[in-house]
């Protein structure tokens, strides 16, 4: 079966191109459709810059990204991005933002409701269909911004940091819910994140990249088995895991002050 | 004086309820009794200072001649003048300051350009310009609207500039990779986006639209409000003279308080608590 995601020596710089910024260099590699996949690395490391270039947000310097075979040459509803801040719009209710996919395809109102519903169920937001995004707290906020993308069904979902803001506790039990709908719904998953037990816990597979520009220093398996419960978090599997990842991640470089 | 021997709760003292709507009652009422005190007290100023009619004249005889310029059509005529001059200049110079403002937020060539004089303009009283217009349009109701319009030009568009580049780039990142259309970004992002800033933006142009009209019209016309009020001051009609300044203050709240009302509705989500 071909990749569903295949990247090929991708190369993204940013700003004059006689003097370019590179953020990512010479990325490659390959997803299995149904594979859950999360990106660690520094901050910087052009982890955003490669979920917009698979987005079709952004377009590669050089090197080409295809989805089942196709090159990717803009958005598509066949995948979806979920960004770190909500950005729902503040004049829209969370059943007018959830729809709002449904409503720029061009759906009937009674329609887009109906859908949006049906999502708003899977995220647990029941109840919440009239409020304003400022009536939410942070993780219902998010749940409202993953329900907006998951609406046009994609195959492929794209997460930058999702939970990156939140606490601890509410993106523990945000990341199980993940891991349940991405069950349910047979969804290929790309999860980028800065905290490696997370990656661990969650991932099929993480990716390492490097400090800028960034390079893919690491792919690492994650062998642990599924349905990964809170218990596993103890295991010494899993803590030999996210020792492994750790070692593969730059620290950040602190510049010593010269005297 | 006993202390508090009666448990009668503090807080309700001075006002009768809570509820939204008896409060808003309380409201009118009070602005009712204000407007009263208001005639009130300059009709004792009057009666106390003996001023003759032409210098200040009792509120009986202001009264009075709304009452004999109603009833000869001479108030209508020239209030829906001014009227239309203040809805013309204000629709005339919305509109051109909306669309070259969205051009501007748009295109940084454009606004390389241009941007110099706008800036350079903004700091010109533009009613200056008022007496050149009367020797270029000898038509004085478009000569009117389009100084009207000029009046309330830069406000209006320096708004619109900044309420636009306000739109945050991230819901236009969400919007892009919902394949939205660059037409449904505008209606459904960049326009509701902008929305707070530009009704801010027309209330200021509705207000500076009445004071461009009454300009146009004290350079050069011989109708209107502003027409009015020269006239009777030429006439040392001072009763004349406060009947065409109270209508021209109660056109200038009225617009305002439509724009407001409009602004309260579209803005509803902001109160959501
Ligand atoms: N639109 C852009 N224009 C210029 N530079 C950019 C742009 N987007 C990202 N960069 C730069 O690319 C590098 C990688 O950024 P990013 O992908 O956001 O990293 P990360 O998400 O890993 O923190 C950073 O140095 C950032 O400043
Ligand atoms: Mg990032």
């Amino acid at each position: 079966m071909p990749p569903l995601l295949s990247l090929d020596h991708v190369f993204k710089s940013f700003g004059d191109p006689a003097d370019p910024l590179h953020a990512l260099k010479d990325i490659s590699f390959q997803m299995r459709r149904g594979e859950f996949l999360c990106v660690v690395g520094p901050s910087g490391s052009g982890k955003s810059t490669l979920l917009r270039l698979i987005a079709g947000l952004l377009q590669p310097t050089s090197g080409v990204i295809a989805l089942d075979g196709d090159p990717i040459s803009g958005p598509s509803p066949r995948v979806g991005i979920v960004f770190q801040t909500s950005n729902l719009m503040p004049w829209r209710t969370v059943l007018d933002n959830i729809a709002l996919p449904l409503e720029l395809r061009g759906e009937s109102k009674a329609r887009r409701h109906q859908i949006a519903r049906e999502y708003i169920a899977l995220v647990a937001l029941d109840g919440f269909e009239g409020h304003y995004p400022h009536q939410l707290s942070g993780g219902m906020q998010q749940r409202a911004a993953i329900a907006r993308t998951l609406v046009q069904n994609p195959e492929l979902l794209l997460l930058d940091e999702p939970f990156g803001a939140l606490d601890a506790l509410t993106r523990e039990y945000l990341d199980q819910e993940l891991l349940r709908i991405w069950r349910l719904k047979e969804m290929t998953v790309i999860m980028v994140t800065h905290a490696i037990n997370e990656a661990v816990w969650l991932a099929d597979r993480v990716l390492a990249l490097s400090q800028r520009p960034g390079v893919l220093k690491a792919d690492i398996p994650i062998t642990l088995p599924r349905p990964r419960t809170e218990a596993m978090l103890t295991h010494p599997d899993y803590l030999t895991l996210v020792k492994t990842v750790r070692n593969h991640i730059d620290r950040p470089v602190i510049q010593k002050p010269t005297p | 004086m006993p202390t508090s021997t009666s448990p009668r709760p503090p807080a309700t003292r001075f006002t009768f309820s809570h509820n939204p709507r008896s409060l808003r009652l309380i409201r009118i009422l009070l602005g009712v009794v204000s407007v009263l005190l208001f005639i009130f007290l300059w009709d004792a100023l009057v009666r106390w200072q003996d001023y003759p009619a032409f210098i200040l004249p009792p509120p009986k005889a202001v009264w009075g001649k709304l009452l004999i310029t109603l009833a000869d059509g001479t108030l209508w005529r020239h209030a829906s003048i001014t009227l239309a001059e203040i809805l013309g200049g204000l629709l005339l110079g919305v509109t051109v300051a909306t669309l070259l403002g969205y051009l501007l937020a748009k295109s940084p060539l454009l606004d390389q350009l241009l941007s110099p004089y706008i800036v350079a303009l903004q700091a010109f009283p533009v009613v200056a310009l008022a007496p050149l217009l009367v020797i270029w349009i000898q038509q004085p109701l478009a000569r009117t609207i389009l100084i009207a319009a000029l009046v309330l030009f830069f406000p209006v568009l320096v708004n619109t500039i900044v309420g636009l580049r306000s739109v945050e780039p991230e819901l236009v990142a969400v919007m892009r990779s919902l394949q939205a259309t660059r037409w449904q970004i505008f209606i459904k992002l960049e326009i509701p986006f902008a929305l707070p800033v530009f009704l801010g933006a027309l209330k200021i142009g509705a207000t500076l639209a009445v004071i461009g009209a009454v300009i146009g019209e004290f350079v050069g016309s011989n109708r209107g409000l502003g027409f009015l009020i020269n006239l009777a001051q030429g006439l040392l009609d001072t009763p004349l003279l406060f009947v065409a300044l109270f209508t021209l203050a109660l056109i200038a709240l009225g617009l305002y308080g439509l724009i407001s009302l409009l602004e309260y509705r579209l803005l509803a989500w902001k109160r959501a608590a």
